[in-house]
């Protein structure tokens, strides 16, 4: 098995990183593609030094920086402490986003629906299967919904977007938990799967009646029609970036080992539910030191300079607080 | 061409009487040639046993933990505790796409094969050919975003409610032709196929059509007969073999296609009776899945891998079967 693993990441690796050997390669998690990318075309342009992301989904970062192939590796589902123990390797969040249910209904605008946990829940257990459904027609007295049958999309690769919807899921309904949980991939009761946030993003776009769940950058960019959600306090919230920093807030990030911290269905009147952070995974002992050298430098740059352009994005920069213990974390755990 | 102008060399220098060294360089030649083509063929052996071994070793837990029920197990769940994991889903997927494709394409390609070299007017037969042999040139992922974004708004919006309403009320088909109308199905999928493998039975069929001896045709239209007749008791029966297997090639490509399938089958491992409805193939299940899964997941997906290998096998092991039968019926 591990022979299989080798080979495919290797392949991938190789296929991926021969054009720009001199850089620093990472892969994993699609969701903090767009603000990654960003980081690294100002980050080229300030020092001339070049990041290669390659954005597989989280799974697939965890497996690439356990088969050391690549010199960090992003997912947004944390690695437990004692896994990062048995692995040998440091872990960190490095920003936050939110994630929003994404619908096309002719006429609803972006922000004009709102939708509950639990609604959202039978929505995709295909309890709720048409878009008049009264629970649905409950939170939303002054929308003209269809009596059309209700097009769940939902990711079909392995993704950390998955993981911290589905923890959403469980986290509002006892039904979801028991019947599907929560992980990368599940069991889908309902609905069709398309790869990556882009896919998701795709197949919304193209389909009517259709709901589905994107990080907020690509319903941004895409132009989507998000919807709000009713989080903990019972308050409807919109996803904005004061949204995501308020849910944000709670999390304690300081007594979490390996900052282990899942930031879904937070309290607090402000909070959007859906919050999550993206983290980055670096092996204690790096093989390649000069290159790990050079990717902590462009996360400590990202740190220092990347907040406006991830706000830009709708992401949400770790809080200097958070930020001086990831330093001191840099300092003491990876050998270089 | 090396063998030959050593031959000729060493008879320029030896003089044309030293037939016995002229022979035996011949023989070298021979006997190279022979070995050259025997180790090419016996690798092909070679390869296809590892590719087979390799499968077996990675689906091993896989085998292992589920046994047989892994082939009637119609749960796919890899992050329950412990993972449930059945290949009756992607099977099913796998058979009915291709099945439908097959049944789509295989009237349609003999009859473009037909028209092209009985009917067709001299001066259409090229650009049909070559349009017909462009199909083939499209890479398959532009065929899924075709699908996806042309196609699958057409099927969704006119074809399927059409075939909705039109099978309600009538047993088994008003099952089959179900709603909800989808962009994401297997049928859109099947139709993909069927377009994708047209040119593997229409070109065969061409090519094959022409070896057919136009005296034989000739001496058909001579007693009377009709196009019609010509073809039905001339052409085809005299090509059948060839006909056959461009439809195997083409159910062989049916069968395995990943890229476009994936974008629109709708990756769902339940299995609906409509064919409205979203389902998956084994190799869209692995395509989307494998880069992502770890442990009895993978060992799964790969145990899936080797069922399409064996699904391939059967599928082209029968039409083999079929054709014998039909040979020794012919009395050849």
């Amino acid at each position: 098995m591990n022979f299989v693993k080798a080979i495919v990441a290797a392949g991938l690796v190789a296929a991926s990183t021969s054009a720009f050997a001199a850089d620093i390669t990472g892969a994993g998690a699609t969701f903090p593609f767009p603000i990654y990318s960003k980081w690294a075309d100002a980050y080229k342009k300030e020092t001339g030094n070049g990041l290669n992301y390659q954005s597989i989904g989280s799974g697939g970062g965890i497996k690439q920086i356990q088969a050391k192939t690549v010199t960090f590796g992003a997912t947004d589902a944390p690695l437990k402490a004692e896994q990062l123990e048995k692995d040998g390797l440091v872990q960190w969040p490095q920003v936050m986003g939110g994630i929003v249910p994404v619908v096309n209904l002719e006429g609803v605008k972006p922000g004009e629906m709102v939708l509950d946990g639990e609604t959202l829940a039978n929505i995709y257990l295909g309890k709720i299967t048409k878009w008049d459904d009264a629970a649905i027609k409950k939170l939303n007295p002054s929308v003209k919904l269809p009596s059309d049958a209700i097009a769940v999309v939902r990711r079909s690769d392995g993704s950390g977007t998955t993981f911290n919807f589905t923890y959403y899921l469980s986290e509002v309904s006892a039904d979801w938990k028991s019947k599907v949980g929560s992980n990368t991939a599940v069991e889908w009761p309902v609905g069709v799967g398309a790869k990556g946030n882009e896919g998701v993003s795709g197949n919304i776009g193209q389909t009517k009646n259709s709901i589905g769940y994107v990080e907020y950058a690509y319903a941004k960019q895409n132009k989507l029609t998000y919807t709000g959600l009713v989080n903990k306090a019972g308050k409807t919230v919109q996803p904005t970036v004061e949204a995501f920093q308020a849910a944000a807030a709670n999390a304690d990030w300081a007594k979490a080992p390996g900052y282990y911290v899942i930031l879904a269905n937070q309290p607090g009147d402000k909070s959007w539910p859906i919050t999550a952070a993206t983290f980055i995974l670096m092996h204690k002992e790096p093989t390649d030191k000069a290159a790990s050298g050079e990717a902590i430098k462009f996360f400590k740059w990202a740190f220092a300079k990347g907040d406006k352009m991830a706000e830009e994005l709708d992401y949400i920069p770790m809080p200097d607080s958070v930020v001086k213990l990831i330093e001191k974390t840099w300092s003491s755990d990876i050998k270089s | 061409m090396a063998v030959q102008s050593d031959a000729s060399e060493i008879a320029d220098a030896v003089g044309p009487y030293d037939r016995a060294r002229a022979l035996n360089a011949f023989k070298v030649g021979d006997v190279t040639f022979y070995w050259i083509t025997r180790i090419s063929a016996i690798s092909v052996l070679l390869i296809l046993g590892g590719i087979i071994l390799s499968l077996i070793v990675g689906a091993w837990p896989a085998m292992k933990q589920f046994g047989f029920e892994f082939l009637w197990t119609r749960r796919w769940a890899p992050s329950a505790d412990p993972p449930v994991l059945g290949a009756l889903g992607p099977i099913y997927g796998t058979l009915v796409t291709s099945f439908v494709a097959m049944l789509i394409a295989i009237p349609v390609g003999l009859g473009i094969a037909i028209f092209l070299t009985e009917l067709c007017p001299q001066w259409l037969r090229r650009p049909i050919g070559i349009a017909i042999e462009l199909l083939a040139g499209i890479p398959s992922i532009i065929y899924g975003m075709w699908g996806f974004f042309v196609l699958g708004p057409f099927l969704a919006y006119t074809f399927q409610p059409f075939m909705i309403n039109l099978c309600a009320g009538i047993p088994v088909l008003q099952d089959i032709f179900a709603g909800p109308p989808s962009y994401l199905s297997l049928f859109n999928a099947a139709l993909i196929l069927a377009i994708m493998v047209l040119p593997f039975i229409t070109a065969i069929s061409v090519d094959v059509f022409k070896t057919v001896p136009p005296v034989l045709k000739e001496a058909a239209y001579g007693v009377g007969c009709t196009t019609w007749e010509v073809v039905r008791s001339v052409v085809i029966p005299y090509t059948r073999v060839g006909v056959i297997g461009g439809i195997m090639l083409a159910l062989g490509r049916a069968l395995g296609e990943t890229m476009a399938v994936t974008f629109i089958i709708g990756n769902s491992f339940r299995i609906s009776s409509s064919i409205f409805a979203p389902g998956t193939t084994i190799s869209a299940a692995i395509a989307s899945e494998f880069q992502e899964s770890d442990g009895l997941h993978q060992s799964s997906l790969i145990l899936l891998g080797l069922l399409l290998f064996v699904l391939t096998f059967f599928v082209l092991a029968a039409a083999r079967l079929m054709l014998m039968r039909l040979e020794t019926k012919a009395g050849k």
